[in-house]
């Protein structure tokens, strides 16, 4: 693997990663990180569906007509997303259950049409889809830290298996109720946007503005 | 060379290509679609049946992990019941009953006058599965299929009942949205257990069981059809009360239940 290839895999985890640095995929990322299985499936399902849409995509780009381009890639996008929903129903029925709406959501994740419309256009199709590959991993990544977080500490076990005894059933762990609703997801993410941002200060943005100070001179 | 790439952008943008790249795709597009969802229909078909038939036997106390769950359901007869009369009937096919869409369409529905929808449905169908739980040829246990709101969401759930119609054997949902962590509290297992052997009828026989506020006094004589409140859940919890004495009532399950009951004093 070239330098160059590996870079595209490798960026999206965390030096450009989809959600914390470019704060996209919020939604699915509050609703389906309660528990880890359903995060785990969502993460193959958007994995897949990038991988999949950005490779297609890239190799008719010379053939797509620039006035319908979008059009075109929401349609190659939302049929991978029903043939992944309709495997999901067929070979994990109980889990996909869970997911409900949300692997059909992924058509209007902003990160699959991001990397079809910013990269895929112009890129030929083994690279665009190890950039796929990656930006689907750098969501996966964030989405099974924020459910692991939450299962844990909200329901006391991780992938239904019980580490902390709850007080419900005699243990000692008071699970906390917060961590199961969507606004726990919330500051997961942002505590992690946080980390990351101290550790690698160069994604720190820059204020768009200054406010300006005002002296007691101009008020008088 | 800019000609040519020139040419091929104009070609690319031309009426033609748009309309042949659009129709081409949609064509290529629907054939995978429709190939994925014809080939897998089969299995999901299965698994519904199987997750309905595993909800059942739960309610049932009949299921363990790893069970083969048709194996288990065979012991379970199905029927259908026309609930104003509260007889079998045949008018249905059970296994290809939707109760909601059997109840949103005017032949087999019927609206629910306000003052008795107090499970907020609005329109119910005419008829209902019954599941029988059969030890050789004598009935165990009658299992009811039950939905109504809840705080959030449609709550749908079976309840479990003794043959003669009265004592609560299981209660279980299978479906709801309510809120995480508070109202999903009404699948926790030792709060469900707390429902087996409560009474549903009053001596009037009208719906009396019901989940209250706080904790079940034990030595009150309401104690046996009271069930905990869920802290946090209070609404939760109103729409399970309402929704039980909804199917158990006049308006339900209640002349299928009287039946019941009937037969089982006349076999005494």
């Amino acid at each position: 693997m070239t330098d160059g290839s590996r870079k595209v895999l490798i960026d999206p985890l965390v030096d450009n990663n989809p959600v914390t640095l470019q704060v996209l995929g919020i939604c699915s990322a509050l609703a389906v990180t309660t528990s880890l299985l359903p995060a785990l499936l969502m993460c193959i399902a958007m994995i897949s569906v990038t991988t999949l849409a950005t490779g297609t995509i890239s190799s008719i780009r010379h053939f797509i007509p620039n006035n319908i381009r979008i059009i075109v890639q929401m349609t190659i996008i939302a049929s991978f997303v029903i043939l992944v929903d309709q495997i999901l129903r067929a070979y994990a029925f109980e889990t996909s259950k869970q997911l409900s709406v949300f692997v059909g959501l992924i058509i209007t994740n902003c990160i699959v049409l991001g990397r079809a419309e910013a990269f895929a256009m112009k890129n030929k199709p083994g690279v665009s889809m190890l950039d796929g590959l990656g930006n689907g991993l750098g969501y996966s990544l964030i989405l099974i830290t924020v459910a692991t977080f939450r299962e844990l500490f909200g329901a006391g076990s991780l992938l239904g298996y019980k580490i902390l005894p709850l007080v419900t059933d005699g243990g000692w762990y008071p699970a906390n109720g917060l961590m199961l609703l969507p606004p726990s997801a919330f500051f997961i993410i942002g505590l992690l946007i946080w980390a990351i941002r101290s550790w690698k200060p160069k994604q720190v943005e820059q204020s768009e503005f200054q406010i300006h100070e005002v002296h007691r001179t101009e008020v008088l | 060379m800019p000609e040519t790439k020139d040419n091929r952008a104009r070609s690319r943008d031309s009426v033609a290509n748009t309309l042949i790249v659009s129709i081409v795709l949609s064509l290529v597009a629907s054939v995978l679609v429709a190939t994925a969802a014809i080939s897998l229909k089969p299995i999901q078909e299965r698994n519904e049946e199987q997750f309905r038939q595993k909800i059942i036997l739960d309610v049932a106390g009949l299921y363990s992990p790893g069970a083969d769950i048709s194996e288990l359901f065979s012991g379970i007869d199905t029927r259908m019941v026309d609930l104003a009369s509260g007889e079998y009937t045949d008018a249905a096919d059970a296994g290809e009953f939707d109760a909601i869409a059997a109840a949103k369409d005017p032949l087999t529905g019927i609206n629910i006058p306000p003052a008795d929808d107090i499970a907020n449905i609005k329109q119910r169908a005419r008829v209902a599965p019954v599941y029988l739980v059969l030890d050789g040829a004598e009935v165990t246990q009658v299992i009811l299929p039950i939905y109504g709101s809840g705080l959030w969401s449609t709550m749908f759930g079976f309840l479990s009942l003794d043959p003669d119609g009265t004592t609560i054997r299981g209660l279980r949902f299978y479906e709801h949205a309510e809120t995480p962590g508070l109202g999903d509290q009404i699948d926790r297992s030792d709060w469900r257990a707390q429902w087996v052997g409560k009474k549903v009828f009053a001596d009037d026989d009208q719906p009396r069981v019901e989940v209250i506020r706080g904790f079940v006094d034990q030595n009150s004589v309401d104690a046996v059809y009271q069930v905990d409140g869920l802290s946090g859940a209070t609404l939760t919890g109103r729409g399970v009360t309402k929704l039980v004495q909804y199917w158990t009532g006049p308006h339900g399950f209640g002349p299928y239940l009287a039946i019941l009951r009937s037969e089982e004093s006349a076999d005494d």
